[in-house]
């Protein structure tokens, strides 16, 4: 068995408009399935891309939005947001859909997989990945 | 391709996924496991209804990583075991019990 690698997905842009959310989502969820060890980061406006009440009917492509609540069953449960990138858009932690994990190592405990860091943190935690991969 | 049921032709892609979700109805569902080679039983239909319901919860199908662990917790610890569920769907649990589910193939399956 290989070594597993810590890989860092970083999302940038708005979910609709470009193809980047729905490729990296795609993506984040093979390389679980290939039980790597994942985490995600949102910046700029990435972070709609978790905003809660998504709707397309009006721009004619899949509202991709309730995979995100999927990322808990494929242990994905590491989901970096940057602050400063919240407070610019004017959005909190109340904004983004509330994704849980259910912890194996605690009685299948029902934990929150968002985590709120300022861009300091997560430039550490960018640093401590294998790979960093930017959509 | 096309599958034929009960008079009407129901349009598949080249490995047997139905092309339009919409079309999916029991009877197609069984027309897809002939097709495969199954007999659906109870315990097909267990797993095939879970898929559906997983799919319109979170609009993708499980891995059968996922698809194992929430069988276990749905359905008891003796069916959360992939030799169960390779018992029921030889050709793997995620691919033939999606197709047979009218889903589409499962995300990362090659």
């Amino acid at each position: 068995m290989s070594e597993t690698k810590k890989f860092l997905y970083v999302n940038r842009k708005a979910p609709y408009g470009t193809i980047y959310a729905l490729e990296s989502l795609e993506v984040v969820l093979i390389g679980a399935a290939f039980e790597q060890d994942v985490a995600l980061a949102f910046i700029d406006d990435g972070v709609y891309q978790l905003t809660q009440g998504q709707d397309t009917t009006g721009i004619g492509v899949k509202n991709f939005s309730p995979t995100y609540k999927a990322l808990g069953d494929f242990d994905v449960n590491k989901i970096y947001i940057e602050k400063e990138s919240l407070e610019a858009r004017g959005l909190t932690l109340d904004d983004l859909m509330p994704l849980k994990y259910e912890d194996e190592d605690d009685d299948w405990a029902e934990k929150d997989s968002i985590h709120v860091v300022s861009s300091e943190e997560l430039s550490e935690i960018m640093d401590q990945s294998d790979v960093v991969l930017s959509f | 391709m096309a599958l034929d049921v009960g008079g009407k032709s129901i349009e598949t892609d080249e490995e047997g996924y139905l092309v339009n979700r919409d079309d999916w109805t029991d009877d197609v569902a069984k027309a897809i496991a002939v097709a495969e080679g199954l007999d659906m039983s109870e315990n097909h239909w267990e797993v095939v209804n879970f898929l559906r319901e997983y799919y319109e919860e979170y609009q993708i199908a499980p891995a059968v990583r996922v698809l194992t662990k929430a069988i276990g917790k749905k359905l008891g610890k003796d069916k959360g075991n992939s030799k169960y569920l390779y018992e029921l769907f030889p050709y793997g649990p995620a691919k033939q019990a999606c197709k047979i589910a009218g889903l589409p193939k499962p995300t990362g399956c090659v």
